[in-house]
C-alpha cells in the first residue's frame, strides 16, 4: 500500500501518480492522510485501484472515476463523482451539492446525507444515500436509480427522462413532470439489490418510487402561446 | 467568487486568541477571493454612552494625530485612539452624527468604516495575506469575527468595494454571490434616504437591511424581507454585537459550511477553512439550509 500525506505532496502530483497506474500499473491500494479538505483529490483515475481518503474532501472529489473503488472516511464537499463512468465511490459522511453530477455509471453511496441537486442530469450511475438529499435533486436525471433512505426535498426530479427514484422517507415536493408509480416486484427486486450493494438493512418494501410522467418528451403545440 | 469565514466563540477563555485562529481560515480563502480582503472584529467593548468608530484613510501616514486633536477641539469631549495602519480606532462620548459631522468637515478623505460599542471593521486591496499582516490580525482579541476575501465581478476592485460592509450600529455583512437587481433597489433606498458610496451590490445589500431595521425590523424579520427582495445569488454572515448569523439565498448556488464544537461556532465558504481550527475533527459539520437563518448569539450584558 502507498500512503500519500497530502500536508506535503502536492494534489497534482498525488493525482499524477493515480493516472500513471493506468498505464502501468505497479500499486493497487492508496491511502492519503490529511486531505484538509482540499479539492479534485482523485479526479480522473482510470484504474482499478482502491484509494481511501481518510479525512474530508473538498470540490469533485473522484471525479470522472473509472473502474477505481474510493473511500472518503469523512465529509466531501460539491460535485463528487461527477462524470464518473464506473467503479465505485463510498462516503462515509455527507456530501455537498451536486453529488454524482451527469455521472454514467458505477456507485455512489453516501452513508450521510447529501446536499441539493443531488444526482443531476445522472446518465446511468446508480446513487445510494443512507441520509436524506436536498432540494432540486435529479433534475433531468436520464438514466440510473437514486435511492434516498431518508427523506428528499423540494422539487424531486423535476424534468425527468428515466432515471427511477426510490424514497423511503418524506419527499417535501415533487419537480414538474415527475410522479410517484407503482411498486412492482422487478422494482422491489432492483431496490434489495441496490441497497445490499451499499450495505444499508432498509427493507424494500418501505419505500416509494418516483418516475417520469413523460409529458414534457415532446413540445406540445397547445402550450406555443406560453413562448 | 469570494470567501467568507466567521468564527464565533463560545468559550471566552479563547477569547486572546481570536485573531490566531482566525488568520489561518481567511488566507485558506485566498483561492476564492485574492483581490481585496477585510474582517469585522467585536471586543474591547466600549462603556455605556461611548461609542466606538474605525475610520480608514486612503495614505498609511496620514496624520493622525492632527485630526483626532482638531476632533477633540470641535466636539467638546473626551476621545481616545489608536491607530493602526491605514486606519484608526476612535472612542468616543459624542454622539454619531456629530462625530460623522465633524469628520466630514475636518477630513473629508477619511471614511468611517464602522460604527459601535465593539465592532471594528478593517480592509482592503491586496491579497488576504497582505490585510492580515497590515492589521495585525494575529494578535487581536475579541469574541467573534468575520471575515472575506473578494473576487470582484459587479464592481471596481477598491477599499470601499471591499467588505465587509456596515449596515449600522454594531452591524456588517459580507457577502459570497451576485445581486441582478441592485441598480433598481439603490435607486428606491435612495429616496428612503439611505447613502451609498460605490456602485457595489453587496453595499446595496447592506443598505437594504439597515433600511429594514431602522424601520423597526428585528434582524430575522429583515433577513426575511431580504429573501423577498433581493434577487440573486447570496450567502450572506451578518455580525452582530452578541454574534453572527449566516443565511443562502432559496437556490443555495454558492456555498457554505458551518462547524460546531463546545469552544466555537464557524463558518465558512469551503471546509478547507475550517481545517485549522482545534477540535474540527469532532465538531459537527453540516451544510446549511437554502433560505434559512442561523444564528448564534451570546446572552447581551
Amino acid at each position: 500500500m502507498k500512503t500519500i500525506d497530502l500536508s506535503s505532496a502536492s494534489v497534482r502530483d498525488f493525482n499524477q501518480a493515480l493516472h500513471d497506474q493506468a498505464r502501468q500499473l505497479d500499486e493497487r491500494e492508496w491511502l492519503v492522510s490529511n486531505s484538509g479538505g482540499k479539492h479534485n483529490l482523485a479526479v480522473g483515475v482510470n484504474q482499478a485501484l482502491d484509494i481511501v481518503i481518510q479525512g474530508h474532501a473538498g470540490y469533485y472529489c473522484a471525479g470522472m472515476n473509472q473502474q477505481a473503488n474510493i473511500t472518503v472516511h469523512g465529509n466531501v464537499g460539491v460535485g463528487v463523482a461527477e462524470n464518473m463512468m464506473s467503479g465505485s465511490v463510498r462516503i462515509k459522511g455527507s456530501a455537498s451539492q451536486a453529488a454524482g453530477a451527469t455521472a454514467h455509471g458505477g456507485l455512489l453511496v453516501i452513508e450521510g446525507d447529501a446536499g441539493a441537486r443531488c444526482g443531476i442530469s445522472m446518465k446511468g450511475v446508480d446513487i445510494v444515500v443512507g441520509g436524506s438529499i436536498g432540494h432540486m435533486s435529479c433534475f433531468m436525471g436520464q438514466a440510473g436509480r437514486l435511492v434516498v433512505c431518508g427523506d428528499a426535498g423540494d422539487a424531486l426530479g423535476d424534468s425527468l427522462y428515466e432515471t427511477r427514484i426510490y424514497v423511503k422517507g418524506t419527499v417535501k415536493s415533487l419537480g414538474s413532470d415527475c410522479i410517484e408509480k407503482e411498486m412492482r416486484a422487478e422494482h422491489l427486486e432492483e431496490l434489495a439489490e441496490l441497497l445490499d450493494q451499499a450495505g444499508f438493512a432498509a427493507d424494500p418494501a418501505s419505500f416509494k418510487r418516483y418516475g417520469s410522467a413523460r409529458q414534457l418528451y415532446n413540445f406540445k403545440v397547445d402550450n406555443a402561446s406560453a413562448y | 467568487m469570494c470567501g467568507i469565514v466567521g468564527l464565533y466563540l463560545k468559550n471566552p477563555a479563547l477569547e486572546s486568541q481570536l485573531g490566531k485562529l482566525f488568520e489561518p481560515m481567511l488566507l485558506a480563502m485566498t483561492d476564492r477571493g485574492p483581490d481585496s480582503a477585510g474582517f469585522a472584529i467585536y471586543g474591547d467593548e466600549v462603556r455605556a454612552g461611548w461609542i466606538k468608530l474605525t475610520l480608514q484613510s486612503a495614505s498609511s501616514d496620514y496624520d493622525w494625530k492632527a485630526l483626532m486633536g482638531e476632533l477633540e477641539g470641535c466636539l467638546g469631549c473626551s476621545l481616545d485612539w489608536l491607530q493602526n495602519a491605514s486606519a484608526a480606532v476612535l472612542k468616543t462620548n459624542a454622539g454619531e452624527a456629530a462625530v460623522r459631522a465633524a469628520l466630514l468637515e475636518l477630513a473629508p478623505g477619511v471614511r468611517v468604516m464602522s460604527v459601535g460599542q465593539s465592532i471594528e471593521i478593517l480592509k482592503g486591496m491586496g491579497l488576504p495575506q497582505d490585510i492580515a499582516q497590515r492589521f495585525s490580525l494575529a494578535k487581536m482579541q475579541g469574541s467573534h469575527i468575520i471575515g472575506h476575501t473578494r473576487m470582484a465581478t459587479e464592481s471596481a476592485v477598491t477599499m470601499e468595494g471591499s467588505h465587509p460592509f456596515s449596515t449600522g450600529m454594531d452591524l456588517c455583512l459580507v457577502h459570497n454571490g451576485s445581486l441582478s437587481n441592485h441598480f433598481r433597489l439603490r435607486q428606491e433606498l435612495r429616496r428612503h434616504g439611505i447613502e451609498f458610496e460605490t456602485d457595489n451590490d453587496t453595499e446595496v445589500a447592506a443598505g437594504y437591511l439597515t433600511w429594514r431595521l431602522r424601520q423597526g425590523d428585528s434582524l430575522k424579520a429583515a433577513l426575511d424581507h431580504a429573501l423577498e427582495d433581493l434577487d440573486g445569488f447570496f450567502t450572506f454572515a451578518i455580525g452582530t454585537r452578541d454574534g453572527f448569523a449566516v443565511i443562502r439565498d432559496p437556490i443555495a448556488c454558492k456555498p457554505a459550511i458551518l462547524a460546531e464544537t463546545d469552544d466555537y461556532v464557524a463558518m465558512a465558504s469551503e471546509y478547507q477553512a475550517l481545517a485549522s481550527l482545534p477540535g474540527i475533527d469532532n465538531a459537527r459539520v453540516w451544510e446549511p439550509e437554502p433560505a434559512t437563518m442561523y444564528i448564534w448569539e451570546r446572552q447581551s450584558a
